[in-house]
C-alpha cells in the first residue's frame, strides 16, 4: 500500500510511519508548514521539518515539506479569533484535522496516487468504527470526530494500539532521533505566537469588560473579554470570597457573568455543526465534552445532549463528542444557550 | 533516464573541474598563504585560476575576490558596498534573496518595480535614484523566469542620478548564457558562483572594480587584499576557473543548441496542455529557462508526479526546510496568485539533450492532466 505519513518532527508520527515502513508499505513522509513560525523551535519550525526529515533518512523513506500556511490561516487561524471576538471558545484542533490534515491533504494524496494518510494520533480504526487510543492517558479520539467513512477508509493511526510509553520504547528500539521529544503544547499557532493574548491582539480588537454577578451588580472587571472561557475562576479581578466562575460572555454587552459552583452547572448542551462517524445516532450515549475531560452519561435527541447528572456548563464554541464505549459515534459543537 | 531539468538550481559538475580540482583534494593541499615548496604551488594554481576567472569575467586579475558561494559575494557586494558608503540601497524587486535580504538587512531599501515579463521598469529606477543612494543591485539575468536586464541602461541612470553610488549586479544566473563580461562591464560589482555553470558547490566571485572599496563583512587574515579573510578554497577556485573555461569555450554552441530545445519544449506544453501559460517573453531571457503556469495546478502537486516519473524540476524558490514558499519574483510581475501556485521552472542545462525535452514533453501533460481530473 502507498501511505503517505504526515510526520510533525514528534515522536507519535515517527513511530507510526516507522511501523508502516515495517509492515512492508511503500511510505511517503511530509511535514505541512501551516503556520510562519519565526522562532527556532516548536511546530512548523525549521528544526521541527529536521527533525522529520532525520526520521525519513534513518527509515529509508521520501520526505517532503508542504506548505498549507494560507489555507491554515483561512481555515483554522481566522475562524479561531473570529470565534474568540464572539466570546466563544473554539477549539482550532478539530478545525485543522477537519480542513487541513483530513481535507486538503488527504485530498491532494488521494490525488497523488496515495492510499492512505497516517498520523501520529493516538485513536484505532476498526471495521470502519473510530475507537479511543489504547493509551487512556493519551487518547486524542475527540479531536477526530469529524472524520466520517471515506475519511476513515484512507487514514491509518498506526500508534494508536499502543501506550506513550510504548511509543516512546519502540522510537528508543529504533533509534529515532525523537524518541526523547517532550509531547506537543494543545495549540501550536498559540504557543509559537507568544500565547493566546498576544495571537488574538493582533488579528481582533479586545475589549474590556464589567464582571457581573448574577444578579447584574458589578463584582470585577476584566482587561479582554474575549479572552474569557466559560467555566474560568482565575484573572476575573473578582478577590477573594467565595469561588466565582465564569458562567456567560456577552461580548455585545461587553459583561461576563459569573456564578458559584452551582451556576456552572448545566443540565443540557444544545449542539450545532453536528459530525457523524456513519450517520446520526439518537439515544443513550457518553459525552465528553473536552479533548481530556471524562465521559459522562448522556442522552442525545438530535439537537441537545442531556446529561443525566447536571456538568459542568460547556462553552460554547467547543465541541461535544458523542461516544458508545469506546467508539466515537460524532459530535458537535455547543452552542451559546438561550 | 531520468531528465533533469533544474539546471537554475545547480548544475552536473563538468568533467574538466571535477579533474583541475582532484589534486588539490589529495597530493596538493597547500594553503596558498604560507611561504615554502607546499604553499607555492598552490599560489601558483590560485594565480593562474585568477588570471582565468578574471578573464572571463572581464576584470583584472587584482579585481577578483574569491568567496564560499555566490551569497556571499553578492553580501560583500551590498553590505560591503553600503559599508563604503552608508546610504539608501536601491534594488529591483526580483532580486535574489541573497540581494533582496541583504538590502533589507540595511534598513533602508528601495525596491524597484519589474514589467510583466520581468523587466526593470526604468522610470521607476530614475524616481528612486538620488545623490544619497550607496548601492544599487539589478541582476543581469533572473534566476526564476530568466529575464535579461538592461544593465547599460541601469547603469546610465546610476552614473547620471547616483553619482556616489556603487552598481552591482548578480551574474550568478547569467554566466552560463550571457557575455557576462561585456554585460556586466557598466557595472563595478559583479557576483559569480561556481555550481551554477559546472563548477563546485561552495565557492563564488565577486569582481570589485579598481578604485571601488567594499568594506570585508568577514575578517580574519586579511586574504584577497584584505576584503575576504578565510583560507582559500584552492580545489574550489581552481575548477571554477576550469567550468568558466569550458563553459566560455562552448557557451555560443551550447546557447544556441539549448535554445532550440528549451524553444521545442515550451512550444510543446503551451500547445499540448490547455491552460498552460509562458511565463516572461523568450527575446528578453536566457536560453536554459523554460517557466510556465498551469491553470487549476498547484505546483507542489505537480512536482510529487514529475519527480516519480523522473523529471527534475522546481517550483518558486527553495527555503530552508525544503518548502515551495509563494515566489517573490512572479508577484512582482504581477502574476495572479493562482498562477503563482501552479507555476513550474524547466531550468535547462549545457547537458541537456532531446531526449530530456521528450521526456518531459510526455511527462508534464499527464501529470497535469492526472491532477485535473483528480
Amino acid at each position: 500500500m502507498r501511505i503517505l505519513a504526515a510526520m510533525s518532527g514528534g515522536v507519535d508520527s515517527s513511530v507510526a510511519a516507522a511501523l508502516l515502513v515495517e509492515e512492508g508499505h511503500e511510505v511517503t513522509g511530509v511535514t505541512l508548514r501551516l503556520w510562519d513560525n519565526p522562532t527556532d523551535a516548536g511546530c512548523c519550525s525549521v528544526a521541527e521539518i529536521d527533525d522529520a526529515r532525520s526520521v525519513s533518512n534513518l527509515l529509508g523513506i521520501d520526505h517532503l515539506v508542504w506548505t498549507f500556511i494560507e489555507e491554515f490561516d483561512a481555515k483554522v487561524v481566522a475562524p479561531y479569533a473570529a470565534a474568540h471576538a464572539e466570546g466563544l471558545t473554539p477549539n482550532p484542533c478539530i478545525e485543522c484535522n477537519r480542513h487541513l490534515k483530513f481535507g486538503r491533504l488527504l485530498r491532494r494524496a488521494t490525488q497523488l496516487g496515495f492510499d492512505a494518510v497516517a498520523t501520529g494520533h493516538h485513536a484505532r480504526i476498526v471495521d470502519g468504527r473510530l475507537l479511543r487510543g489504547a493509551d487512556p492517558q493519551k487518547d486524542q479520539s475527540y479531536v477526530l470526530y469529524v472524520l466520517g467513512q471515506d475519511e476513515l477508509r484512507r487514514c491509518r493511526f498506526p500508534v494508536g494500539t499502543m501506550t506513550k510509553a510504548g511509543v516512546r520504547a519502540k522510537a528508543a528500539a529504533l533509534g529515532l532521533p525523537t524518541a526523547a521529544k517532550p509531547d506537543s503544547q494543545d495549540v501550536c499557532f498559540v504557543t509559537t505566537s507568544g500565547g493566546r493574548h498576544a495571537l488574538l491582539a493582533s488579528r481582533i480588537p479586545l475589549h474590556a469588560g464589567r464582571v457581573v454577578d448574577t444578579a447584574g451588580a458589578q463584582v470585577g472587571s476584566v482587561d479582554a473579554l474575549e479572552l474569557v472561557t466559560v467555566g474560568q475562576r482565575k484573572g476575573l479581578g473578582t478577590g477573594g470570597g467565595p469561588r466565582r466562575y465564569a458562567v456567560h460572555v456577552d461580548t455585545a454587552a461587553r459583561t461576563v457573568t459569573v456564578g458559584d459552583a452551582g451556576d456552572l452547572l448545566a443540565g443540557s448542551v444544545r449542539l450545532g455543526q453536528l459530525c457523524w462517524v456513519d450517520g446520526p445516532v439518537e439515544g443513550r450515549v457518553d459525552v465528553q465534552t473536552s479533548a481530556h475531560g471524562e465521559p459522562v452519561g448522556a442522552a442525545f435527541d438530535g439537537t441537545a445532549v442531556r446529561f443525566d447528572e447536571p456538568q459542568r456548563r460547556v462553552a460554547p464554541g467547543q465541541s461535544v463528542v458523542l461516544y458508545r464505549g469506546d467508539e466515537v459515534l460524532g459530535g458537535g459543537v455547543a452552542v451559546v444557550a438561550g | 533516464m531520468p531528465a533533469y531539468l533544474d539546471n537554475a538550481a545547480t548544475t552536473p559538475m563538468r568533467p574538466e573541474a571535477v579533474e583541475a580540482m582532484l589534486p588539490f583534494l589529495s597530493d596538493r593541499f597547500g594553503n596558498p598563504s604560507g611561504a615554502h615548496a607546499v604553499s607555492r604551488e598552490a599560489r601558483k594554481a590560485l594565480d593562474d585560476a585568477r588570471d582565468t576567472v578574471a578573464h572571463h569575467l572581464g576584470a583584472r586579475p587584482a579585481e577578483i575576490v574569491f568567496t564560499g558561494s555566490g551569497t556571499e559575494a553578492d553580501n560583500l557586494a551590498v553590505l560591503g558596498g553600503a559599508a563604503a558608503r552608508p546610504g539608501p540601497t536601491v534594488c529591483s524587486a526580483i532580486e535574489h534573496h541573497a540581494v533582496l535580504h541583504a538590502c533589507d538587512a540595511l534598513g533602508d531599501n528601495r525596491v524597484v518595480a519589474v514589467d510583466a515579463a520581468g523587466v526593470i521598469d526604468l522610470d521607476r529606477l530614475a524616481a528612486l535614484l538620488d545623490p544619497t543612494v550607496s548601492v544599487v543591485s539589478v541582476m543581469l539575468a533572473n534566476n526564476e523566469v530568466g529575464t535579461i536586464e538592461p544593465l547599460a541602461e541601469v547603469a546610465a541612470l546610476v552614473r547620471e542620478l547616483a553619482p556616489q553610488a556603487v552598481l552591482h549586479t548578480d551574474a550568478v544566473q547569467a554566466f552560463s548564457w550571457l557575455d557576462v563580461a561585456a554585460l556586466a562591464a557598466p557595472a563595478d560589482l559583479v557576483a559569480v558562483s561556481a555550481h551554477k555553470f559546472g563548477g563546485p558547490k561552495g565557492v563564488g566571485a565577486l569582481v570589485v572594480r579598481q578604485g571601488v572599496t567594499v568594506r570585508p563583512i568577514i575578517h580574519g587574515g586579511g586574504q584577497e587584499r584584505d576584503r575576504r579573510s578565510g583560507t582559500h578554497n584552492v580545489a574550489g577556485i581552481v575548477a571554477m576557473a576550469a567550468a568558466m573555461h569550458a563553459t566560455v569555450e562552448s557557451r555560443d554552441a551550447t546557447v544556441d543548441r539549448v535554445r532550440a530545445l528549451r524553444d521545442r519544449l515550451a512550444d510543446g506544453l503551451v500547445a499540448g496542455v490547455p491552460g498552460c501559460t509562458e511565463t516572461g517573453n523568450r527575446a528578453t531571457k536566457i536560453a536554459g529557462n523554460c517557466h510556465l503556469s498551469f491553470d487549476g495546478v498547484e505546483s507542489e502537486e505537480l512536482l510529487v508526479l514529475l519527480d516519480a516519473a523522473g523529471v527534475y524540476a522546481s517550483a518558486g524558490s527553495a527555503c530552508a526546510s525544503g518548502a515551495v514558499d509563494p515566489s517573490h519574483v512572479l508577484a512582482a510581475m504581477g502574476m495572479t496568485r493562482a498562477q503563482a501556485v501552479g507555476s513550474l521552472r524547466l531550468s535547462l542545462g549545457a547537458g541537456t539533450t532531446d531526449a530530456d525535452v521528450d521526456l518531459a514533453l510526455d511527462v508534464v501533460p499527464a501529470a497535469v492532466a492526472r491532477l485535473r481530473t483528480g
